[in-house]
């Protein structure tokens, strides 16, 4: 098993500005490791997690892949940056934060050029304009508030996922039973052209925890998860 | 820590900007340079290499003060280990701790703050 990242150098301060790991994080630490020998066979090259936060996911993929890939983060929130660069390096992963919306700044020069993008969004269902305020307001509010059905910067992301994911490439994606992961399902593959399967799903606490592992239909490799 | 490997993803997003005459961003004001040794992985740069802007990221190293990469991507055997060293260093080890980068297109101006680039843009700035 590999060990959980060292966080112990962020402080109670910290996790006031940036989003603490909790079991949302820890189903896809707990999905990659799962899915360990099958990103080791895609031999990722860019690794993008997008919403890094304190950083812990992208060191825990860096224990995985290693010196292999080179690992861009990003976070809309200065401070999550800041945790990621530090981690990284409690870590000894190379991690590159870069303060920004989901990509932005980083498209068209990424574009079919990811072969591992990660992310734990904001899937809390919220009213929209509190989804859209905790985005624009940068802070930690934007880590969780997720608009309509938990679902408005997912779709934003989804949306642009098929031109972004290199030829076998994977998008791992943390939902929840309220985001409705079959209605995901059924999106990536008639609109999206991608295939969804169910890596890992958990009940913690309130929460029904999904981790989604997207890849394109035509990439015929094998693809082990069921169908949500 | 700004790597030229992170610099070589970047482009500027001001509205009106379009790829590629808004890349590659241009250093300015860096008033913190650091080289720290990074673990060389010759297989990783090997499959970086087809990813890369060669030109941009040539010219970018000039800036900085690096002259050791050929102005043309070696092909084939010309892939040695030493022109891996080589890049190795200029994508991996050339860190830009504080200054800024500049749109060659609109000159937007994007900082750079221990290490971090920020290339959030105000709401009527956003292209897209």
């Amino acid at each position: 098993m590999l060990p959980t990242p060292n966080l112990s150098h962020l402080t109670r301060e910290d996790f006031a500005l940036v989003y603490e790991p909790a079991e949302d994080s820890f189903i896809l630490l707990d999905a990659l490791e799962q899915d360990a020998e099958l990103i080791r066979t895609c031999d990722p090259t860019i690794t993008l997690e997008i919403g890094s936060g304190s950083g812990c996911v992208s060191a825990f993929i860096g224990q995985i892949i290693g010196a292999r890939s080179v690992y861009i983060c990003t976070d809309i929130n200065a401070d999550a940056a800041r945790c990621t660069m530090t981690t990284g390096q409690v870590n000894k992963v190379a991690l590159n934060p870069v303060i920004t919306s989901l990509v932005e700044g980083l498209s068209p020069r990424l574009l079919g050029n990811v072969d591992l993008l990660v992310f734990n969004p904001p899937y809390v269902p919220t009213y929209e304009e509190e989804a859209a305020r905790a985005q624009s307001d940068r802070t930690i509010s934007g880590a969780w508030a997720g608009g309509a059905h938990g679902m408005s910067v997912t779709q934003e992301l989804l949306r642009i996922t098929p031109s972004l994911l290199s030829k076998e490439g994977y998008f791992y994606l943390v939902a929840l039973r309220e985001n409705n992961p079959t209605a995901i399902a059924h999106q990536a593959q008639s609109e999206l052209g991608l295939a969804c399967h169910v890596v890992l799903e958990r009940r913690a606490g309130i929460e029904h925890l999904f981790v989604l592992r997207f890849s394109h239909l035509n990439h015929a490799v094998y693809n082990p998860g069921s169908q949500p | 820590m700004v790597k030229l490997i992170t610099h070589n993803l970047l482009c500027c997003h001001a509205r009106g900007c379009n790829y590629p005459e808004n890349f590659p961003l241009v250093f300015r004001d860096v008033t913190q340079l650091e080289v720290r040794e990074a673990d060389f992985n010759a297989e990783f740069l090997q499959k970086m290499m087809p990813r890369l802007e060669w030109t941009a990221l040539v010219n970018t190293a000039k800036q900085l003060g690096d002259t050791s990469l050929p102005e043309e991507m070696p092909q084939g055997d010309a892939v040695d280990e030493g022109i891996l060293k080589k890049l190795h260093h200029v994508l991996m080890e050339i860190h830009i701790e504080e200054g800024a980068m500049h749109c060659p297109k609109c000159d937007h101006k994007y900082p750079i703050l221990q290490g971090i680039p920020n290339m959030l843009l105000a709401e009527h700035e956003i292209g897209r």
